[in-house]
């Protein structure tokens, strides 16, 4: 078998992903002036952390009139204007893009030039080929405290504080964010902790009229790693869709609440999947959630930035890593390192890319990280094996090999009914649709394997 | 047939001899647990690494002993205790490279021998193990405690076995004080915040908290001797393991205010003097019908004070 061509797979933008996540979301939430449907299908943060020094860089796939934007996030302190920042979407893109995860296509070839080829190579003795890789109502009615105030690109940014939060809801509410019902007591226990809460809307003045809203960035210092998740668990219709990029200089982070999972990875499916890549990926991670009671926080990605095989999307460059938050970068840019040789500049960032989906039942309370020293790396990557096409009776390597794609291709099909929760039959169906299957090989004798019939069928041959 | 029928109870009573026995099973249970169920589990590479460092200790540390005392030069080598700090830090600690795990075991029980108040090691050697090498090396040394998951399963799990383990060593107290007052403070501070209870009992569903209370805390060797003085012992790394957790996020919390606070233990000690325990010594009662088989007191009493062998203070 002999890896023909990498394909860098699906760079799979989570906004074609339709998660049915109605309305809100967010370690905050989006509400709407209006009862208007919005869909927010997914939420992105990226978090580069580095001791204290945080950024958090917040994206979601807002869709929808821009006017009924408000964002409500809870944070620990004032960020004085020069910490808040609105980024390039396309940044988040790009990062989502390179961590996503991916399909790899192998194709087989002939297998009588292999046997000719493993004779000469015999003949030749060793000659080993290396290996192939891969604004406003009076506050102070309401208790509530306007901290700060700050326009930043689009947006008009408040920094609240308030004795009471039935106070700092109604003025919420009086002022155009809507504010689910059941807020209270979470809004309360975020006031009682001593937090603020950084509240946004989009100024129509100064709105480009483009539909896309750029992330905003706000960085910051706290012992604590933590996003707050709850007020998104409000808003009770359903789960919430949330996608975490961590950038770290040490390695992978997990969540020390909660179990983090890898998301089971380097399977062979079926070739059909490439078609279908989106469904294929909703439904195996529904099905994993699902096999995990919905507890778990799932990790897709864990790379060192500098490189990646195969690579959905090209590495984020110094200047997009700086521009996401990832301040250690600079101080070693000055220093540039004499290199020689291939492969992209070296650059100290891990990336670990988490995602759950989340309600107030499975994820009580907010996520904390660990960041770990860990910096294996790990990639949620699904195999395509295009099968050699050709003559099975040309020679005897052929026909044996003719053996091998049925049983192979049961098994992808085992193996892409495990991953999804999809029926096996269903899946055997369409494989023998795109010529898949036992019958598609004409003029070889199958040796039909009988995985229908049961081990003990087999053992007494009375099935 | 007769010989055959009393075999499991002879097992039993050979494994009931002393309670690190049942310490061991059950540590040994949690790693096949952790390993075979997380992603980021315990490996059995960091096993025989831990194990290194942990003979290695234990060897030089009797060594020395025993040539100072002038008995011979392995006299009293305790393998079981340096099994239970092998597979305590094996299945807590994760770390970067396998040495780490090694240096653990290898600080940890090297602080045994070396830190003494009293004829009394102050710390834990599992605790303080984990402990230096998260202090020593930053982010190349954690511990996971979300990766055993919010398993009631392996909640009761632990607590069968456990309870197993302690009504023989007798620091039932240490674990309950420990968990009640953890538990009254998270649900007081939940009850205050508004939150819905569920955010207590999320946190102290976690595995390795358990794993903590039972089989660390619990160390009889480096607790106060007098029941009062260890249930002020665990009223006190309780409260400061809560504030870590709602404070700073402290990393390891319970571990960590352990370790802070094993010095309190010569402290007690001396205002609170009791009789201190003893592990046992040497092999089971050799003649079997001198026992009563199977169940002895001792294991319906867990609060009852089980000094094999009590040696002066």
């Amino acid at each position: 078998m002999k890896l023909k061509h990498l394909f860098a797979g699906l760079a799979l933008p989570l906004a074609g992903l339709a998660f049915a996540a109605p309305a809100s979301a967010f370690c905050g939430f989006y509400v709407a002036k209006a009862d208007t449907d919005l869909f927010n299908d997914a939420s992105k943060v990226v978090l580069a952390r580095d001791g204290e020094r945080t950024v958090i860089t917040m994206a979601s796939d807002f869709r929808g009139d821009v006017s009924e934007f408000a964002m409500v996030v809870p944070v620990v302190d004032i960020p004085q204007r020069e910490q808040i920042n609105v980024a390039n979407p396309a940044l988040v893109d790009h990062l989502d893009a390179y961590t996503a995860p991916r399909l790899v296509e192998y194709y087989d070839e002939d297998p009588c030039e292999a046997e000719r080829r493993y004779e000469q190579m015999r003949e030749m003795a060793d000659m080993a080929a290396p290996p192939m890789a891969g604004a406003m109502e009076e506050a102070d009615d309401f208790g509530v405290t306007i901290e700060a105030e700050y326009e930043v690109g689009e947006y008009d940014i408040l920094i609240l504080s308030a004795e009471e939060s039935d106070g700092l809801i109604t003025w919420l509410n009086r002022n155009g964010y809507r504010i689910p019902d059941g807020a209270e007591e979470i809004v309360s226990a975020y006031l009682k902790r001593g937090m603020k809460f950084f509240v946004a809307k989009v100024s129509l003045e100064r709105h480009d009229g483009s539909a896309m809203l750029r992330p905003i960035q706000v960085a910051y210092e706290d012992e604590d790693f933590m996003l707050p998740i709850r007020l998104g668990t409000v808003n009770a219709e359903g789960k919430q869709e949330l996608f975490v990029f961590a950038l770290t200089r040490e390695g992978r982070v997990e969540t020390s609440n909660y179990r983090t999972v890898k998301l089971p990875s380097d399977m062979d499916v079926p070739i059909y999947v490439k078609d279908e890549f989106a469904d294929f990926y909703k439904a195996m991670f529904s099905h994993q959630v699902e096999k995990e009671s919905g507890k778990a926080v799932f990790m897709e990605y864990a790379w060192d930035m500098a490189w990646c095989d195969p690579c959905a999307a090209e590495p984020l460059s110094q200047s997009e890593l700086r521009e996401l938050g990832v301040m250690w970068l600079e101080e070693v840019s000055d220093s540039p390192t004499p290199r020689g040789g291939f492969g992209p500049a070296p650059v100290d960032v891990f990336v670990t890319r988490l995602h759950l989906r989340y309600d107030a039942k499975t994820f009580p309370e907010d996520l904390t990280f660990e960041i770990t020293g860990d910096r294996e790396n790990y990639q949620g990557r699904y195999v395509l094996r295009h099968p050699w096409r050709g003559d099975y009776t040309s020679c005897k390597a052929a026909g044996d090999y003719a053996n091998t794609l049925v049983k192979r291709w049961d098994e992808e099909a085992i193996s892409l009914a495990r991953l999804t929760g999809w029926d096996v039959n269903k899946i055997r169906g369409k494989m023998a649709e795109g010529g898949f299957s036992a019958s598609a090989l004409k003029g070889v004798e199958i040796e039909t394997p009988s995985p229908q019939k049961s081990w003990w069928e087999r053992l007494w041959g009375n099935g | 047939m007769d010989a055959l029928a009393r075999l499991p109870v002879a097992l039993f009573r050979r494994i009931d001899a002393d309670p690190r026995h049942w310490q061991i099973i059950a540590l040994f249970g949690l790693f096949f647990f952790s390993y075979t169920t997380s992603s980021f589990g315990a490996d059995p590479r960091a096993l025989a690494f831990s194990f290194s460092g942990a003979v290695l200790a234990q060897t030089i540390g009797t060594a020395i002993l025993s040539l100072r005392a002038g008995k011979a030069l392995l006299d009293g080598f305790e393998w079981k205790s340096a099994m239970i700090t092998t597979i305590g830090v094996t299945v807590l600690l994760r770390a970067a490279d396998p040495w780490i795990w090694f240096a653990a075991t290898f600080t940890g029980i090297s602080m045994k021998f070396l830190i003494r108040v009293n004829h009394k090691h102050v710390f834990n050697p599992g605790c303080i193990g984990i402990v230096s090498m998260m202090l020593l090396l930053g982010r190349d040394a954690w511990v996971s405690p979300g990766q055993w998951g919010q398993m009631p399963l392996i909640a009761g799990y632990a607590l069968a076995l456990a309870a197993l383990t302690l009504s023989s060593a007798k620091r039932l107290d240490i674990a309950l004080g420990f968990l009640g007052t953890f538990a009254a403070i998270l649900f007081a501070r939940a009850a205050w915040l508004g939150d819905p209870m569920a955010i207590p009992l999320h946190q102290l569903s976690s595995g390795s908290l358990l794993i903590f209370a039972f089989f660390m805390i619990t160390d009889p060797r480096s607790t106060p001797d007098s029941r009062l003085g260890r249930l002020l012992f665990a009223v006190s790394v309780a409260s400061l393991a809560a504030w870590f957790i709602i404070g700073p996020n402290q990393r390891g919390a319970p571990l960590m205010a352990l370790a802070a606070l094993a010095v309190l233990t010569p402290l007690i000690d001396r205002l609170m003097p009791a009789r201190r325990f003893e592990w046992p010594r040497g092999a089971p009662p050799a003649d079997p019908g001198l026992r009563q088989p199977a169940i002895t007191p001792v294991w319906m009493n867990p609060w009852g004070t089980k000094e094999t062998r009590s040696h002066e203070t």
